[in-house]
C-alpha cells in the first residue's frame, strides 16, 4: 500500500486517503478531432513497467488532484507535484533521470508553455 | 473495570463558514473580515469563540458562533467584493465529536491511518475515520473530531468502540 | 506400546508457573496443564502425544515442532460462536476451561475410518485427482466432487457468529524490529542508540527466542538487553504480536494477541496493527528443517529443537529413551538436555562421517553412543515410536541394529526465516556452506525512495548461532542430507514425508519430476506441497532439494516458491476489524430519519443513504402502501424526503462556461431565478447523471445530483477544473448535507405550502421551472418548482437543522389534505408513469442521451462538452442503437424486469437473438395497469408492434410498443 506526499497540503498520505486518476498528461481530444486521436486519447495509456506519471487525488485530505512519478515496478516514488502542468516539470525530470540515469522524456516540447504563454498564442 | 480511553461527547455543532478564494491575494482581507490570522498550511489560528482552519491551499474553515454566522458571511463577502471567492454558509451539514481524555489519541489511531503523535498543537489534520471522511485536531485535553452529519451515528459507534474501557494501545 | 510416551518432568520449566493448574478439555476428556503451557506442552503433559490425524492418509499424528511451524497439532477451539478451527497447538496458550477438540478424523481420533486411505497410498499419487477425476465428464460433477467435498478440508467452520471484538490500529515507527530473540533487541538497541523510534515485535509471551534454551547464560543475556532497552523512553516492545506481512513503503501488518480464547477479559481478541515502518529489520530468527527417513511422521518423532523446547520450557518429554537423528552438531544440544533431565538417549545418529566438535564430544562425555555416517532406516511404531532401525547413510537401508526408543529428535538443519523479507521483493542468496537460502543485502524489499526498506540480523540473516550475542560454542559443518539413507529404496520412499500437513512424501515429489514438472512453483501446485496452512515453513526447503536431486540440477537453479504473506493466517474478524454490526459500514442518514424510521418506513439503501421506500400502514404490503402512496399524491398532496438528492454549488465568472461543459445542454444561457434540467455524461458519451440545475446569482448555480452522484459528480467537476481548465475561475462547494430538502407534490401541494406562510407561491410569482427564496413558517428556504411526478411540485430546501421541523409542519397543517409521506418506490412508479428516465434504470454505463430520446436535452450550438466527441463515434451514431420506447403488456401481467425481447434466429453461442430490453417496469396504480420501459431495436419507429418477452420460468410475456408518456401527456397536471 503505497503512501504519497501531497504537494498541496504537504501531508503523507497513504492509498487509503487517496483516489487513483491514472495515467497523467493525457492530452484532450475533443469535437472535430480524428477517430484516431480520440481514441488514442480515450483509450490507449502506455502502461509501462518503469517510470510512470499518474494522477492521484488527495481525496480523503485537501480534495485536491496531483501527479505522481515512480516506478511501477518497484515502487519507487520519484516525486509529486501539482497537476496544473501539461508535462512533468524540469525538476521531476531531474528527480527521475537521478534515480534512473537511461530514462529520456518522452514528449517533446523542451519546456512546458506555461499559461500566460499560451494564452497569447490563442489570442494571435 | 478499567476507564475508558477517552470520553466521547458529540458537540453542538456551531457556525461553520467555507471560503474559498486566492488565498495569497485575499488573505488579508480575509483574516481582517474573519478577526484571524490566516493559518499556515494544515495549521489552525483561534482566539476567543472564533477558529480558523486550513483546508485546502484555497479553502478556509471559519468556525464561530451560530449568531455570528450572518455577519460574519456579509463581511467576507464585503471584503472579498472584486475577488473570485465563494463563501457559503455550511453550518447545518456537519456534526462534531470531542475526544477528551488521556488516551484520545490512542482511540483516534485505531480509526485514521495517522501518526497523532506528530500532528502539531495547532495542527488540522483532514483524513478518514474508519471509512468516512473527517477533519481532526487538538483541543485541550484531546481531539475534536468533524465529519458529516449523516454519519454522526457510525462516527458515534466508531469513537465509542475505539476508546472502549480496556483496550489501551499500550504494551502489555 | 500405547502411545502415553510423553509425560511431566518433576522439575524444570522455564515457562511454566507450578503453582497454578490450567483445567481444559480434549476430545471431552478432562485434563490439567499448568500455567505458561501451550496447548501442545499440556496435552503431552498429559500423555496425549497424538493430537490429529494428516490430511490425505488421515495418519496419526502428533506435533513435530514447538512454535509457528507446526504442521501436525491443529486443534479445533471453543464452542458455539467462538468455535475456532485449525489452532496451532504449538502456539496457544492453555486457558483455564478451554474446549479442544482433534480434527479430521470420525468417528475419533484414535479409530478414525479415513485412515483406510493409509492401505491405499499407491492409488494416492501427487496429481491423484487432476488424473483420476478427468474423464468421465459427468462424473465429477455427480460422483467424485460430492465424496471429495465431505472428505477434504482440516477442521470445520464454525457456524454461529463470532461473539468476540477485534479492532485494528494503526502504528508508526522509524525501525521495527520483528523478532525478540537476542538478536533482535540487540538491533533494537542500536537503532535506539541512534535516536530512532523504535518498536519491537515478538510473537510469543516471552523474549529472548531461542537463546535461554540453547545457550550458557542465554537468559541473563537476554533480561541484560531487556532491561537496557525497558529504560529507554524512544523504544517499544510488543509481545503476542506477530508480524504477518511486509507491503509496500513499509506496510506492516501485525496481530496482537489481547485476550485469545478468554472471552472472560472483555476486551477485544485480537487487534490488527496496520504499521508504517520506516526501515524493518527482520529478525525472525531460523527454522528446523526434518529428516527425510521412512517413518518420519510418526508420533513422537520431533525436531530436535523442539524436543528441548519441551524438556527445557515446559519441563515435559515427549519420551523416556530419545534417540537423536542429525547431520549437524546443533542437534547434539537436545540429547544433552534429555540427558539433563534424567532421560535416556540410547544412540545419536549422525549422518556425517566425524563428529568431533566440542557439543559431539560433551555428549559422548555423557556415555552416549554416537554413532556416525548413520541414519534411520526406519521406524517402528503407528500411533506412537517404538524402535529405530539403524542404516548406513551411504546405503540402501540395510538395517545394522534396532534400537529401542519411544521418541526421536531429528535435526536436517536449519533454514533463516525468510518470509517478511520476501514479501515485497526481497531476494535470496544460496548459501552452499550453510545450506540454506538467506537474505541478499544486496538485494533488498526497495521501499519509496528506492533505497532497502527492510535488513535481516541475527539467525535471519544466515547467522545461525549468533555468537556474538550468545557467546555460542563452535560449530562443525553439516552435511547436507535429504533423503535418509542416501540411497534409499522406492519403498521407503513411500514413507518419508516432506509436507507433514499435506502428505506430500519424497516418492510425490519424485513423480512430478519423473512427469516433467520442472517448475517448482509447477511442482508445489501439483504435489500440493507447502500449500497446507503452515505454508510448508519446515517442508519447503527439503522439499525443493529432492526436485533439484532428481531434475539433477543445483538447488538455486531450482530455486524456491514465492513466499506470500499472511506468515501465519489472520482471523476474519481482525480483518473486519471494528467493521462490524451497527458500524459494518456509515449509514447516511437524513435530518427526518428518524421521523421515517417512527412511521415504519421500510428502507431502501441507495449508496450508503437509508432512504424510505414506503411507509406501510398496519400489516399493509410494500405493494399495497406504494399504490396508497401514489394515489394520495396524485388526488391530493404527498411529501417525499429529497434530502439526499446532491447539491453542488459552482461560483466564478467562468461558473457558466464550466457548466457548459458539464452538461450536454446549456446552462449559461439559464436566468437568474430559473431551473433547468440537465444530463452529464462521461467523456466516453455515457449518460452518468442527471438533475436540475437552479441560478442563484449572476455568477453562482446550484447544481443538483442524483442521490448516489453528489460525491461523484463533485469530484467530477473538480477533476475538470484542477487538472483540465485550471485557468478558469470557478469555485465548487458539495453542500448536499446542509439542506434537508422536502417534495411536496400534488393537485394540493400549494394550498399546503401556503398555509405554512411567509412566500408567495402562485403561479404567477413562481412559475413551473423557477425557483424563490424567502421563509416558510418562519424557516429560511429555496423553494424550487420542479416536478418528477407529473404533478404539481414543489421541492423546498431549508437547513439541515430544521428540516425535521418543516417536514412535521407540513404534516400538521396537512392532515385535512391527508397529506401522505411518499417514498422512493411512488417516486419511481410515478416518474414512469411520466416516462422520465432514471438514471441506473434506463442507463447502465452503455447509454447515451440520444438512446434514451433526450435529443432536446442535447445543445446543437456547443462547439464542445464532455461526452461529445465521443457522441460523435460511428458506434454512437449507428440507427440501429436500441432506443426507449414504452411498453403495454397485452396480457396485464407485468413484465419482468431486465428481460429481453426475443428476435428471430439465433447467436454464434446457440443462444436467441434480441431485439430489446426492459429497463423500468411497475403495476402503475394511477392507470390501473402494468406499464413499463425498454430499449429496443428501431423502436420509436415501430409503434404499435407486439414483442415477446422472456420470462424465466413462466410464459414470455408479449407486449406492444408505445409512447414512454403513459399519464398526462400533455403535461397539464404539473401546472396545478
Amino acid at each position: 500500500m503505497l503512501t504519497l506526499t501531497c504537494p498541496y497540503c504537504g501531508v503523507t498520505a497513504e492509498e487509503t486517503e487517496l483516489q487513483p486518476g491514472g495515467e497523467a498528461h493525457l492530452k484532450r481530444f475533443g469535437p472535430g478531432s480524428t477517430d484516431d486521436d480520440f481514441e488514442a486519447y480515450l483509450f490507449a495509456r502506455k502502461n509501462p513497467k518503469g517510470v510512470h506519471f499518474e494522477r492521484w487525488r488527495h481525496a480523503y485530505g485537501c480534495g485536491k488532484w496531483f501527479l505522481a512519478a515512480r516506478d511501477t515496478a518497484n515502487l519507487q516514488v520519484f516525486g509529486t507535484y501539482a497537476a496544473q502542468t501539461p508535462h512533468p516539470t524540469p525538476d521531476i525530470v531531474a528527480l527521475v533521470q537521478a534515480a534512473r540515469p537511461d530514462w529520456q522524456p518522452d514528449w517533446t516540447e523542451t519546456a512546458p508553455a506555461t499559461q500566460a504563454e499560451t494564452a497569447e498564442k490563442g489570442a494571435h | 473495570m478499567a476507564e475508558a480511553l477517552a470520553t466521547i461527547t458529540e458537540i453542538a455543532t456551531p457556525g461553520m463558514i467555507q471560503i474559498r478564494a486566492d488565498l495569497d491575494r485575499a488573505g488579508d482581507a480575509i483574516a481582517e473580515a474573519a478577526g484571524l490570522a490566516i493559518p499556515a498550511q494544515t495549521r489552525f489560528s483561534a482566539a476567543g469563540d472564533r477558529w480558523l482552519g486550513w483546508m485546502s491551499p484555497d479553502e478556509l474553515l471559519l468556525i464561530l458562533p451560530r449568531a455570528d454566522v450572518a455577519e460574519a458571511v456579509a463581511a467576507l463577502n464585503d471584503a472579498l467584493t472584486g475577488e473570485h471567492a465563494l463563501v457559503l454558509d455550511v453550518s447545518d451539514m456537519r456534526a462534531g465529536f470531542d475526544v477528551i481524555g488521556n488516551g484520545a489519541g490512542e482511540a483516534l489511531a485505531k480509526l485514521a491511518p495517522v501518526d497523532f503523535a506528530r500532528l502539531a498543537g495547532d495542527g488540522v489534520r483532514r483524513t478518514r475515520l474508519a471509512q468516512v471522511s473527517c477533519a481532526i485536531w487538538p483541543v485541550g485535553g484531546g481531539y475534536r473530531v468533524v465529519g458529516f452529519r449523516s454519519v454522526a451515528d457510525y462516527m458515534r459507534g466508531l469513537l465509542q468502540g475505539a476508546a472502549r474501557p480496556g483496550t489501551t494501545l499500550a504494551p502489555r | 506400546m500405547s502411545d502415553n510416551h510423553s509425560f511431566r518432568l518433576a522439575t524444570g520449566g522455564r515457562l511454566i508457573d507450578r503453582a497454578y493448574q490450567v483445567p481444559f478439555r480434549f476430545d471431552g476428556r478432562q485434563m490439567r496443564g499448568l500455567e505458561g503451557d501451550t496447548l501442545a506442552s499440556a496435552l503431552l503433559a498429559n500423555g496425549q502425544l497424538m493430537m490429529g490425524r494428516s490430511f490425505k492418509y488421515h495418519r496419526p499424528r502428533g506435533p513435530i515442532a514447538s512454535g509457528a511451524e507446526e504442521p501436525n497439532a491443529l486443534l479445533g477451539l471453543g464452542r458455539g460462536g467462538r468455535f475456532e478451527p485449525n489452532q496451532r497447538a504449538t502456539t496457544t496458550p492453555v486457558v483455564a476451561g478451554m474446549v479442544t477438540s482433534s480434527q479430521n478424523c470420525w468417528p475419533s481420533l484414535n479409530a478414525d475410518i479415513g485412515a483406510v486411505n493409509n492401505w491405499l497410498w499407491r492409488f494416492f499419487p501427487a496429481g491423484f485427482y487432476y488424473k483420476t477425476f478427468m474423464q468421465p465428464r459427468g462424473a465429477w460433477k455427480h460422483l467424485f466432487e460430492p465424496v471429495i467435498r465431505r472428505s477434504a478440508g482440516l477442521g470445520k467452520a464454525p457456524t454461529e457468529a463470532d461473539p468476540d471484538k477485534y479492532e485494528q490500529a494503526y502504528g508508526f515507527a522509524d525501525v521495527v524490529v520483528v523478532g525478540g530473540g537476542i538478536a533482535g533487541l540487540a538491533a533494537a538497541r542500536d537503532a535506539a542508540a541512534e535516536g530512532k523510534q523504535v518498536l519491537v515485535l515478538e510473537q510469543n509471551p516471552h523474549w529472548g527466542g531461542r537463546t535461554p534454551t540453547d545457550h550458557a547464560d542465554g537468559q541473563g543475556r537476554v533480561d541484560a538487553l531487556l532491561a537496557e532497552l525497558r529504560a529507554l523512553p524512544n523504544v517499544t516492545l510488543r509481545r503476542n504480536t506477530m508480524a504477518t506481512g511486509l507491503y509496500d513503503h513499509g506496510y506492516l501488518l501485525a496481530r496482537e494477541a489481547l485476550a485469545d480464547h478468554d472471552p472472560n477479559q472483555g476486551i477485544p481478541r485480537q487487534r490488527l496493527w496496520r504499521i508504517r515502518a520506516g526501515h524493518v529489520i527482520t529478525a525472525t530468527g531460523a527454522l528446523e528443517r526434518p529428516l527425510a527417513f521412512a517413518g518420519n511422521d510418526v508420533p513422537g518423532v520431533m525436531l530436535a529443537s523442539a524436543v528441548r523446547d519441551f524438556i527445557g520450557d515446559y519441563a515435559v518429554a515427549p519420551g523416556r529413551r530419545i534417540v537423536v537423528v542429525t547431520n549437524n552438531d546443533d542437534a547434539y544440544r537436545t540429547a544433552l538436555a534429555a540427558l539433563d533431565a534424567g532421560l535416556e538417549v540410547p544412540v545419536v545418529i549422525d549422518a556425517r562421517s566425524t563428529a568431533d566438535g566440542d557439543l559431539p564430544q560433551a555428549v559422548r562425555a555423557r556415555g552416549v553412543r554416537v554413532l556416525t555416517g548413520s541414519g534411520i532406516a526406519g521406524v517402528k511404531g503407528y500411533r506412537g515410536v517404538e524402535a529405530v532401525k539403524i542404516c548406513d547413510q551411504t546405503g540402501s537401508g540395510d538395517v545394522r541394529e534396532t534400537v529401542e526408543a519411544d521418541a526421536v529428535a531429528m535435526s536436517g538443519g536449519w533454514s533463516p526465516v525468510v518470509h517478511l523479507w520476501s514479501h515485497c521483493g526481497g531476494k535470496l542468496n544460496w548459501n552452499a556452506d550453510s545450506v540454506f537460502f538467506a537474505p541478499d543485502p544486496a538485494r533488498p524489499p526497495l521501499g519509496a525512495d528506492g533505497k532497502g526498506m527492510a535488513s535481516a540480523t541475527g539467525a535471519a540473516a544466515g547467522d545461525l548461532r549468533v555468537a556474538a550475542l550468545t557467546g555460542a560454542v563452535q560449530e562443525r559443518s553439516l552435511l547436507p542430507v535429504w533423503v535418509m539413507p542416501e540411497h534409499a529404496t522406492r519403498k521407503a520412499r513411500f514413507k518419508m514425508w516432506l509436507d507433514f500437513q499435506n502428505d506430500v512424501k519424497v516418492s510425490d515429489v519424485e513423480l512430478a519430476a519423473q512427469e516433467g514438472y520442472e517448475s517448482v512453483e509447477h511442482t508445489k501446485r501439483y504435489t500440493t506441497l507447502g500449500m497446507a496452512t503452515d505454508q510448508g515453513k519446515v517442508s519447503n526447503i527439503n522439499g525443493l532439494a529432492v526436485l533439484s536431486k532428481a531434475l539433477s540440477q543445483a538447488i538455486p537453479a531450482t530455486g524456491t516458491t514465492t513466499f506470500r504473506p499472511p506468515y501465519t493466517p489472520l482471523t476474519l474478524g481482525t480483518i473486519a476489524g471494528e467493521a462490524r454490526g451497527e458500524i459494518f459500514q456509515p449509514l447516511r442518514k437524513t435530518p427526518m430519519h428518524d421521523w421515517n424510521e417512527r412511521h415504519g418506513a421500510h428502507w431502501e439503501p441507495v449508496g450508503h443513504w437509508r432512504r424510505a421506500y414506503c411507509y406501510p400502514k398496519g400489516g399493509e404490503s410494500h405493494a399495497a402502501a406504494v399504490a396508497r402512496e401514489i394515489r394520495a399524491v396524485r388526488a391530493s398532496v404527498g411529501t417525499l424526503d429529497a434530502s439526499t438528492l446532491g447539491k453542488i454549488i459552482v461560483k466564478g465568472p467562468d461558473a457558466g462556461k464550466f457548466l457548459d461543459m458539464m452538461y450536454t445542454n446549456m446552462m449559461s444561457t439559464l436566468p437568474v431565478g430559473k431551473c433547468r434540467y440537465g444530463l452529464i455524461c462521461s467523456e466516453n458519451g455515457f449518460l452518468t447523471d442527471d438533475g436540475v440545475a437552479a441560478r442563484l446569482s449572476d455568477d453562482t448555480w446550484l447544481v443538483h445530483t442524483t442521490t448516489g452522484g453528489a460525491d461523484r459528480i463533485h469530484g467530477h467537476f473538480e477533476d475538470w477544473l484542477q487538472c483540465e481548465w485550471w485557468d478558469w475561475k470557478v469555485y465548487t462547494a458539495n453542500v448536499t448535507e446542509q439542506w434537508a430538502q422536502v417534495a411536496v407534490v400534488g393537485p394540493q401541494a400549494r394550498t399546503l405550502l401556503e398555509r405554512l406562510g411567509g412566500m408567495d407561491l402562485s403561479p404567477e410569482a413562481l412559475p413551473f421551472m423557477g425557483w424563490a427564496e424567502g421563509e416558510l413558517a418562519g424557516i429560511p428556504a429555496r423553494v424550487y418548482r420542479i416536478s418528477f411526478s407529473g404533478e404539481l411540485s414543489f421541492e423546498v430546501a431549508v437547513p439541515a437543522n430544521r428540516g425535521l421541523e418543516l417536514w412535521e409542519k407540513l404534516h400538521d397543517l396537512g392532515r385535512d389534505l391527508d397529506v401522505t409521506p411518499y417514498g422512493t418506490e411512488a417516486m419511481h412508479v410515478m416518474r414512469a408513469e411520466k416516462g422520465f428516465i432514471m438514471i441506473g434504470d434506463e442507463t447502465d454505463g452503455t447509454v447515451i442521451p440520444q438512446d434514451l430520446g433526450l435529443n432536446w436535452a442535447i445543445s446543437k450550438k456547443k462547439a464542445d462538452y464532455i461526452g461529445k466527441r465521443a457522441q460523435e463515434r460511428s458506434h454512437m451514431t449507428d440507427p440501429n442503437r436500441w432506443k426507449l420506447v414504452g411498453l403495454e403488456s397485452l396480457d396485464g401481467r407485468v413484465i419482468p424486469d431486465g428481460a429481453y425481447a426475443v428476435a428471430s434466429g439465433r447467436n454464434g453461442n446457440h443462444q436467441r437473438n434480441t431485439q430489446g430490453r426492459v429497463t423500468s417496469t411497475y403495476f402503475s396504480p394511477t392507470l390501473n395497469k402494468p406499464i413499463a420501459m425498454a430499449l429496443v431495436l428501431n423502436g420509436p419507429d415501430r409503434m404499435g408492434d407486439i414483442l415477446e418477452f422472456t420470462n424465466p420460468g413462466g410464459e414470455p410475456v408479449k407486449a406492444r410498443i408505445c409512447d414512454p408518456v403513459f399519464y398526462d401527456k400533455e403535461g397539464t397536471r404539473a401546472n396545478g
